[in-house]
């Protein structure tokens, strides 16, 4: 069914496809780099938004499969392996395994200990990180060589890179899509709707609610590894408790258990962020607090938005 | 006679020093409506638990077609044929009547890890839902939000989503609990055109349902169940009276 939201969706996404030549045109690169750094999260948001948004699963971990994907790629690189295969499907396969792993015990718990225990398990990760010297610790490590694949593309292409982005960027959108309404989404919905109903009429919530936690960290373990070939860099700090809270606050921000919700909600935190720091018509008092004012623009949205940027959308999803 | 299609033997509860459940024998007999009363903390809600399988008893069995399934879980027994409503309404607000009756039928088409194509376009699914919307007479609310169904079509959507599993056995937790006059007159006679077809276990407060539908009554009171018979029995026992102080029965 192509609805009215369908059609932004679709115009957001020609805009983004028509960044590279306009950011040219205009001689300003920076704004390519931007908008892939929001991509790239949106895809992380959009990963989030499954198990919090549709399965109802509030994680506050998502941060670690960034983290892993980052190192995954890292760890790797500094070993001398530049084989973006390699390092992309150990970024998938790893945070698959960490995802299996943690959701497993977290899954069976719901509410305030389902937050604690992603947290807790999130904040590990996060110390291991900072434990180990051999990948930098504290100060994490450069990446010297971004992830080649075979002379195919060419990630130090900041054009081709962005569109490497782009396409996943949509191919997750289309993924989630379908799960979602699918016979699968439809159990992870219920379960989140009315789990002792789910019960009664004779599905088991758990195999379901683990696929997605697992499904979900593997999406996000590939944005973790696009974010280490966008900043060239990695650091603990991508798997602190703080980035999982921003991950969280981008799926909030655009619309739960909407498909276009996370994109939104990555698009309008990092803008925001961007133009409060950097755009000169403001004045100086408004970048030199800036955190501050966003914060208020935030509550704002929250506030008055309830079902986040996307429910602002004219026509609604099946499912709001 | 046949064999009982459910049966407990000495299924017995406690939480503390309440014994919630005391010793309870109780049978259901294939194509019967056997209702269970008693007064208010009776230890109804209790028993119902444990015959779906929300509670496990602390000694005794539960037996259903023929099989022990004592230690099973709630969608283990859902899958094999015993469904239930709640007392208090349990629908899925944020669907559609018939996506709540649909999710029904799914849980018991096989496994759902089917990822790709969409269940709203899943006619094995859909056209089996709007059968049991169409039976209950919900058909024209189908697309309507089931958190804007009225309450007496909720409590109908959820007998529609355990008639939608097809129940060898449907356990109805106070059916008409809430209702209007009307609408509960209308349930009593919706619940009486599935006699004889289905194998009901009836908790009802509501005196006239209980006396119009059951076959057999089964009287529970601090835990134990005190009587059975049919109603005519029922009604005369003295005992049951006492139970009631005064209530008309």
């Amino acid at each position: 069914m192509i609805t009215s939201r369908t059609w932004i969706l679709a115009a957001i996404l020609l805009l983004l496809a028509a960044v590279p030549p306009v950011a040219a045109l205009l001689q300003q690169p920076f704004y390519l780099d931007l908008l892939r750094r929001v991509m790239i999260f949106a895809i992380a948001a959009i990963s989030l938004n499954l198990i919090l948004g549709y399965g109802g699963m509030v994680s506050f971990g998502h941060a670690a499969y960034l983290g892993i994907g980052a190192y995954a790629v890292g760890v790797l690189a500094h070993h001398g392996i530049d084989n973006g295969w390699l390092q992309w499907g150990l970024a998938i396969g790893a945070s698959a395994v960490v995802a299996a792993a943690i959701g497993s015990i977290s899954v069976r718990t719901s509410g305030i200990y389902f937050i604690m225990i992603t947290l807790a398990f999130t904040q590990m990760l996060y110390y291991l990180g900072v434990s180990i010297e051999e990948y930098g610790g504290d100060d994490g490590m450069r990446l010297k060589i971004r992830s080649q694949f075979s002379g195919l593309i060419d990630l130090n292409d900041p054009t081709a890179f962005y569109y490497l982005v782009f396409g996943i960027l949509v191919l997750f959108l289309y993924l989630t899509h379908r799960l979602v309404n699918s016979r699968f989404g439809m159990v992870l919905q219920a379960v989140r709707s009315n789990e002792a109903r789910t019960r009664a009429i004779g599905f088991s919530p758990y195999p379901y609610r683990l696929a997605t936690f697992i499904i979900s960290g593997a999406m996000c373990g590939l944005a973790g590894a696009l974010l280490a070939n966008q900043t060239a860099f990695l650091t603990p700090e991508f798997m602190n408790w703080t980035r999982s809270g921003e991950l969280m606050f981008m799926v909030i921000l655009g619309g739960i258990a909407s498909t276009a919700g996370p994109l939104l909600g990555a698009a309008a935190l990092l803008l925001l962020e961007d133009a409060l720091q950097g755009w000169s018509v403001l004045p100086k008092w408004v970048h030199e607090h800036w955190q501050l004012y966003l914060g208020v623009i935030l509550v704002l949205v929250v506030l008055f938005a309830r079902r986040g940027l996307a429910g602002l959308l004219p026509g609604r999803e099946r499912n709001d | 006679m046949t064999e009982p299609l459910l049966e407990t033997r000495g299924l017995r509860k406690t939480f503390g020093a309440l014994v919630a459940t005391d010793g309870v024998d109780f049978d259901v007999r294939p194509g019967e409506t056997h209702a269970v009363i008693g007064p208010n903390g009776a230890g109804k809600t209790t028993f119902i638990k444990q015959l779906s399988g929300e509670l496990r008893p602390d000694t005794g069995r539960v037996r259903f077609a023929g099989e022990d399934v004592t230690p099973l879980s709630v969608p283990r027994r859902s899958r094999k044929g015993l469904a239930r409503s709640f007392q208090i309404t349990s629908i899925y607000r944020d669907f559609t009547a018939l996506d709540n009756v649909a999710l029904a039928v799914q849980a018991h088409a096989g496994h759902s890890f089917r990822f790709w194509n969409s269940a709203r376009e899943d006619s094995s699914l859909r056209r089996p839902a709007r059968q049991v919307l169409e039976n209950v007479g919900l058909e024209k609310r189908a697309n309507i939000l089931a958190a804007n169904l009225s309450h007496g079509e909720q409590r109908q959507l959820e007998i529609a989503m355990a008639l939608a599993t097809q129940p060898r056995l449907l356990l109805l937790d106070e059916p008409v609990a809430g209702m209007g006059k009307d609408e509960s007159l209308r349930m009593i006679a919706f619940l009486a055109s599935l006699k004889g077809d289905k194998t009901i276990v009836l908790v009802e407060h509501d005196m006239d349902a209980v006396f119009t539908l059951a076959d057999r009554i089964s009287v529970l009171v601090y835990g134990r169940i005190i009587a059975t018979g049919t109603p005519v029995e029922i009604r005369a026992n003295q005992e049951v009276r006492a139970a009631y102080l005064g209530e008309d029965l």
